[in-house]
């Protein structure tokens, strides 16, 4: 009978971008079970609702994330509008379609390097991050932050983007295109890099119904779920295909995240071609009263939002159910099974963001 | 069952575990679990998706009312129900894995509820 042990893994770990702990029952080097356990940035931030008033929680939602700082906005901003009956204006739609766009783009990136770095390819690491880097230069220039933009409003966005921006926004994206298929290709097609994705972390198309996983950790296990179908924003003048893939490893899901930054790419162009000419932003009167859910597609997956109002400025409750939060138990179920040594490279597959989870 | 608006229907506690066993049949995913405490009353939402379907179900229960954990039905409850225990301090009975409050390590007791409520 293999001897039977436990192995602590992180919150420190050199692939870990963010503190989370889980103690790995081992048999020899094979993972029996693991068991998360988070805690280390909780902030509380959901609670603040009843001390600040519901315009200035944008700004403070916009907070929970570092990578997806916008579409937490834009997704507590919609929750908002819909109690409100507001209706956005059709260009605030296009500019928030666009800069959620740009976050994808910009977080698919900053994961494959961070898996190229997790299992030791340091120039593609690098190659992936350089790209990553013309994105953030295109949220500086669009709305002069790199992380926090502040953009969104209850009621439509507050800065805008000319059309010789956008021009020039198509225009790096066309360029960054062939970079992103010479750097995309080695995660792909290279011998190294798919000995250690290929049928590592398998999650059947049930387990991934059964444990609730969102986002792209679910549609490379086959399911055909993209909240962006549903049509919010301007997705619902936008012609796209939905992708998923049938693997159902890390490969699957590697794949799935880099079709999705050409998907985007192309989403960029569609919206910057269509955008109409209207005003920014709807005038919001009065205070809202009522609940609303609302539900977006984030570059990590599906986020839920879940808002309700007393009719004064301070709302009663806010609650956000982050993408990572509903991978976790995906996540422990990929471990099981697999080797101590594909640990790391699995915790990175959901694409974890801990200060997401714990808000 | 009882339509509260679109998509969110009023549950009585004895209707839980039956409405969960059906979603889990039917295959449907736990969205998420929602805590809120209004009118001296916890409110427990519980979302489930179906491709692009939602459906919401509330379950009203009094502050010193247990409510069944559906954890062993569906896996991902657990850390749904643990935080509802830590931050709203809801007495959720028979969790599969009970964090004893140590999902998000914080100091204060039920930090979500208002002194007044607390």
């Amino acid at each position: 009978m293999p001897k039977r042990s436990i192995v602590p893994f992180g919150p420190q770990h050199p692939v870990l971008p963010e503190p989370i702990h889980l103690d790995l029952v081992l048999e020899d080097e094979k993972v029996i079970e693991a068991i998360p356990s988070i805690g280390y940035v909780h902030r509380g931030l959901e609670s603040l609702v009843t001390k600040k008033d519901f315009n200035e929680m944008v700004y403070v939602t916009e907070r929970i994330c570092g990578i997806c700082s916008f579409m937490h906005g834009m997704g507590y901003s919609m929750a908002v509008e819909k109690i409100m009956n507001v209706e956005v204006p059709r260009r605030a739609e296009y500019l928030r379609t666009i800069w959620a766009e740009m976050s994808r783009i910009h977080s698919h990136l900053l994961w494959l390097g961070l898996l190229a770095d997790a299992f030791g390819f340091e120039s593609l690491f690098m190659q992936s991050w350089r790209l990553r880097e013309k994105i953030l230069d295109m949220f500086e220039i669009s709305t002069g932050g790199r992380v926090i933009f502040s953009v969104n409003k209850i009621g439509g966005v507050l800065k805008d983007m000319p059309a010789d921006m956008l021009n020039q926004f198509v225009s790096i994206l066309n360029d960054m295109e062939k970079d992103l298929r010479a750097t995309t290709k080695v995660f792909l097609e290279d011998y190294t890099v798919k000995s250690r994705l290929v049928g590592v972390g398998i999650l059947t198309k049930e387990d991934a119904i059964r444990r609730g996983a969102v986002g792209p950790m679910m549609r490379a296990s086959g399911i055909e779920v993209d909240m962006r179908k549903t049509g919010y924003a301007a997705y619902n003048d936008i012609d796209f295909e939905l992708i998923t893939s049938k693997e159902c490893d890390s490969y699957g899901r590697c794949c799935v995240r880099i079709d999705e930054i050409f998907q985007s790419i192309e989403i960029i162009r569609q919206a910057v071609k269509k955008i109409p000419d209207t005003e920014l932003s709807a005038t919001v009167k009065g205070f809202p009263n009522g609940e609303a859910f609302v539900r977006l597609e984030q570059p990590r997956g599906e986020a839920f939002y879940y808002v309700r109002a007393n009719g004064s400025k301070f709302l009663d409750r806010m609650r956000v159910r982050t993408p990572t939060f509903a991978n976790l138990p995906a996540l422990t179920q990929t471990l099981q099974g697999c080797q101590f040594a594909d640990v790391p490279l699995l915790i990175l597959t959901i694409d974890p963001c801990i200060s997401c989870t714990e808000r | 069952m009882e339509e509260l608006q679109k998509d969110i229907y009023k549950i009585e506690k004895v209707e839980l575990l039956p409405v969960i066993m059906e979603k889990k049949n039917d295959y449907w995913r736990l969205l998420q679990i929602c805590c809120a405490f209004a009118d001296g009353k916890y409110e427990v939402t519980y979302s489930f998706a179906s491709g692009y379907e939602i459906a919401n179900y509330r379950l009203v229960v009094e502050k010193d009312e247990e409510v069944p954990s559906i954890s062993r039905v569906y896996k991902a409850a657990i850390f749904y129900e643990n935080e509802m225990k830590e931050l709203f301090g809801l007495n959720v009975e028979h969790m599969k894995v009970d964090l004893q409050n140590k999902l998000y390590r914080i100091d204060a007791e039920v930090p979500f509820m208002k002194e007044e409520d607390k």
